[in-house]
C-alpha cells in the first residue's frame, strides 16, 4: 500500500470530529494563527529560563526550531501545554483559549498534543492499548468506564499502526518495542488525539539513520494536516524537513533568529552561539 | 461479557473454591459433631472471618495493585463500616442489656441519659446499612479529594492514610466520642429479629458474606477488565502522560479510591456480627499494614491473589498465634520482607511462573 491511499484512510483534524463531545470544535483562528506567545518570561528563582519570548505558528505551518541546551526550548513547550506557569505574558490557542489558565488534560483537549523529549508511552500496555487510550472521545470517568470500541474506531486505530509502522505489533507491550519505535507510537498516540497543533521535543534523539529518516517522512507526510512545532538538535533533519518554512533559533530564553534554514545558518549571530558553546 | 471476565482455569477454580465455601456451613448444621464430616463451628465463624478479611485486600488491590496509591489506612474504612452496622446491632439489643435501659450499656455507665444525635435513626437496619456505604464513602472522596488534587502521591500518600486511621483510632478511644470507648460494641443479641448466636443466623451472615465476597470480585474484574481499568493501569505507569492525553487523573484516583473504601466498610459491616465485637483497636496502624501484606503475599494487581493472600496469611496467622503467641509478629515482618525480596508478584505469580517453566520444558 502506498503512502497516498494510507494518508486517506486516516482522518485526522476537523474531519475526523464525528465523535466530538468534548470542546475544542470551537478553535477561532480567523486571524491565521494558531499559537501566539506574546512577551512570555519564566523564572525559576531568579534564573529567566525563558525571557519575553515572542513566537506565532500559522495554520497548517510546520515550525522548527533549534538553539543550544539551555535555550528554553522545552521550558516554552511546559508553558504551551499547561505544565508551566509563566511569570508574565499570555500564551493563546487560536483567539480564544488562554493556555496559562488552563489545565493539562483541557489543553489536551482543546487540541494540543505534545510528544516529550524521552518517549514516554505506556510500557504495560500494548500498544494497541496505548493508541485506544489516547483516542479522541469524552475521558471523563463513567463514559470511560462504559467504553466499548467500535469498528470505527478500530479502523482509525489499524490506519494509524499502518501510519507510524507498527502494523502487525499492536499486541505487543510498548514497553519491548525499540527506541525508535517508542517514539513512533508517541508520535501515533498524539495522532489519536486528532490535535490542531502538534509539539514534538527532539523527535528523533537517539534514533538510527534509517530511522531518522522514516520519522522526516512521517513528517512529511503529516505537513499541512497538523499545525506541527518541532524542537530538535539535528541539522540535517532539521534542513530535511524546514524546506521553504521557517525556522526560529531560540537563545538564552528569546528568538535570536527567525528565517528559511539557508538564512539562520549563515547568520553571523547564530553561528557565534552555536560555535562559541 | 460474563465469561469473558476470566480465563478458563481461573473460572473453575473460583466456581470450585466458591462450592466449597459454601458447603462448609451446611456440612456444620447437617451432620452431627462426632460425624466425620462435620465441620466444627469454630472452623466455619473462622473462614467467614478470613471471607471479610478477603473483601478488604481484594479493595486494597484496587487502588494499591492496579492504579499504585499504596493505602496504609484501609483499616479504618473497615472499622467504620463495622461501626455502622454495630450501631444497629447495639439498637437491636434493646433492653436485654446488663442495665436493663433502652440505651446501650457503655452509655448507661457514662450516665447518659439519652441518645446522641447522631445516633438517630440506627434503630433502623437500612439507615445503618446506608450509613455501612455512606460514612467509609464519603469520607474517602473528601480525603481523597485534598490528598489528589494537591497531587499528593507515593509513600507521602500512604503516610497521610497511616495518619488517618491513627486519628480515627485515638477519636475512637475516647468515651465521649459516644462509640463506647475502648471497649468498642460487643454483647450483641441479634440481627433483624433472628438471635446472633443461633447456628442459622451465622450460617446465613456467612452465606451473604460469600456472595458480597464473590460479588465485589466480578464487580472490580469487570472493572480492570474495562478502559477505565487500562486509565488505572496507566495512572500507576505515567500519570503525567496521562494528563497530556486528556485524562485528568484527579477523578479516576477518586472514583477507584472512594469504590475501595466502600468495598472495605461493607467487608467490615459483615465482619462485626460474624465476629461479635468492634472497637478502635481495629483502627490501629498495624491492621492496615497486614492488609497490604495479604495482598503483598497473594500477589498485587490480580484480584484473585489477594483473597488468596488473605486466606493464607490469616491461615497461618490462626495456627502461628496458637503454636507461638509470641512470634508472629515477627513471623508477619519475616514472611513480607521474604515476599518482597523473592516473590514480588506473590503466591500467584510464582504459580504462574511454575507453569511457565513447565511448559518451556516441556517445548525443550
Amino acid at each position: 500500500m502506498n503512502a497516498v491511499t494510507r494518508n486517506k484512510e486516516v482522518t485526522y483534524g476537523e474531519s475526523g470530529a464525528s465523535f466530538e463531545r468534548i470542546k475544542g470544535a470551537g478553535l477561532d483562528t480567523t486571524h491565521g494563527a494558531i499559537l501566539y506567545l506574546e512577551d512570555i518570561t519564566v523564572s525559576f528563582d531568579g534564573f529567566k529560563a525563558i525571557n519575553r519570548l515572542n513566537l506565532d505558528i500559522s495554520v497548517g505551518e510546520l515550525r522548527c526550531i533549534i538553539g543550544p541546551n539551555g535555550a528554553g526550548k522545552t521550558t516554552m513547550m511546559d508553558v504551551i501545554t499547561g505544565k508551566t506557569r509563566p511569570s508574565s505574558g499570555t500564551a493563546h490557542f487560536g483567539q480564544t483559549f488562554d493556555l496559562t489558565k488552563m489545565s493539562e488534560p483541557e489543553i489536551a483537549h482543546a487540541g494540543i498534543g505534545r510528544k516529550f523529549q524521552r518517549p514516554t508511552v505506556f510500557e504495560q500496555h500494548t500498544v494497541f492499548e496505548n493508541l485506544e487510550l489516547a483516542m479522541k472521545m469524552n475521558k471523563r470517568v463513567v463514559p470511560t468506564l462504559f467504553f466499548k470500541l467500535s469498528s470505527e474506531q478500530k479502523g482509525k486505530i489499524e490506519a494509524v499502526l499502518k501510519l507510524i509502522r507498527l502494523n502487525g505489533q499492536e499486541r505487543r507491550l510498548a514497553g519491548l518495542l525499540s527506541h525508535g519505535q517508542k517514539q513512533w507510537l508517541e508520535i501515533g498516540m498524539l495522532l489519536m488525539q486528532e490535535p490542531q497543533l502538534l509539539l514534538l521535543d527532539e523527535p528523533v534523539a537517539g534514533m538510527s539513520d534509517a530511522e531518522t529518516e522514516r520519522t522526516a517522512e512521517l513528517l512529511n507526510e503529516l505537513r499541512g494536516k497538523h499545525s506541527i512545532m518541532v524542537v530538535e538538535h539535528d541539522m540535517a533533519f532539521v534542513t530535511e524537513i524546514a524546506r521553504d518554512g521557517i525556522v526560529t533559533v531560540l537563545h538564552e530564553g528569546s528568538v535570536l533568529a527567525q528565517g528559511l534554514m539557508q538564512q539562520v545558518q549563515s547568520d553571523e549571530r547564530v553561528i557565534e552561539v552555536y560555535l562559541g558553546r | 461479557m460474563s465469561t469473558s471476565l476470566f480465563s478458563r482455569p481461573a473460572w473453575i477454580g473460583i466456581v470450585v473454591c466458591t462450592t466449597v465455601l459454601a458447603l462448609l456451613p451446611l456440612l456444620n448444621l447437617e451432620f452431627p459433631a462426632d460425624h466425620a464430616l462435620h465441620i466444627s463451628s469454630y472452623t466455619v465463624a473462622l473462614i467467614g472471618k478470613y471471607m471479610c478479611y478477603a473483601m478488604a485486600a481484594l479493595a486494597l488491590d484496587l487502588v494499591w495493585g492496579y492504579t499504585g496509591i499504596l493505602s496504609l489506612g484501609h483499616g479504618a474504612f473497615f472499622a467504620l463500616g463495622g461501626y455502622a452496622h454495630g450501631m444497629y446491632l447495639m439498637r437491636a439489643i434493646g433492653r436485654d442489656g446488663v442495665y436493663q435501659s433502652h440505651l446501650p450499656d457503655f452509655m448507661v455507665f457514662l450516665d447518659w441519659k439519652a441518645y446522641p444525635w447522631y445516633w438517630s435513626f440506627t434503630d433502623n437496619f437500612w439507615y445503618c446499612m446506608a450509613l455501612v456505604v455512606l460514612v467509609p464513602g464519603l469520607l474517602a472522596f473528601a480525603f481523597g479529594f485534598f490528598a489528589f488534587r494537591s497531587r499528593i502521591k507515593g509513600v507521602y500518600f500512604s503516610i497521610i492514610t497511616q495518619a488517618m486511621t491513627f486519628a480515627f483510632m485515638l477519636l475512637f478511644f475516647r468515651n465521649d466520642t459516644g462509640f463506647g470507648g475502648n471497649n468498642g460494641f460487643t454483647d450483641f443479641k441479634r440481627v433483624l429479629g433472628f438471635t446472633i448466636t443461633d447456628a442459622g443466623t451465622k450460617a446465613a451472615l456467612y452465606m451473604v458474606t460469600l456472595m458480597f465476597l464473590l460479588g465485589a470480585l466480578l464487580l472490580c474484574r469487570w472493572i480492570v477488565t474495562s478502559k477505565l481499568g487500562r486509565v488505572l493501569q496507566a495512572v500507576r505507569d505515567s500519570e503525567s502522560r496521562l494528563m497530556f492525553i486528556g485524562y485528568n487523573p484527579l477523578w479516576f484516583k477518586l472514583f477507584v479510591w472512594t469504590l475501595s473504601a466502600v468495598l472495605c466498610g461493607i467487608a467490615g459491616a459483615l465482619y462485626v456480627p460474624q465476629v461479635g465485637i468492634i472497637n478502635p483497636g481495629e483502627m490501629s496502624p498495624g491492621n492496615s499494614i497486614e492488609m497490604v501484606i495479604w495482598a503483598a503475599v497473594g500477589g498485587r494487581g490480580t484480584l484473585l491473589g489477594p483473597i488468596i493472600g488473605a486466606f493464607s496469611v490469616n491461615g497461618l496467622k490462626s495456627w502461628f498465634t496458637a503454636a507461638f503467641p509470641d512470634l508472629w509478629l515477627f513471623a508477619l515482618g519475616l514472611l513480607f520482607i521474604l515476599v518482597t525480596l523473592f516473590m514480588p508478584q506473590g503466591l500467584l505469580g510464582l504459580v504462574k511462573k511454575l507453569r511457565r517453566n513447565q511448559q518451556t520444558e516441556e517445548v525443550a
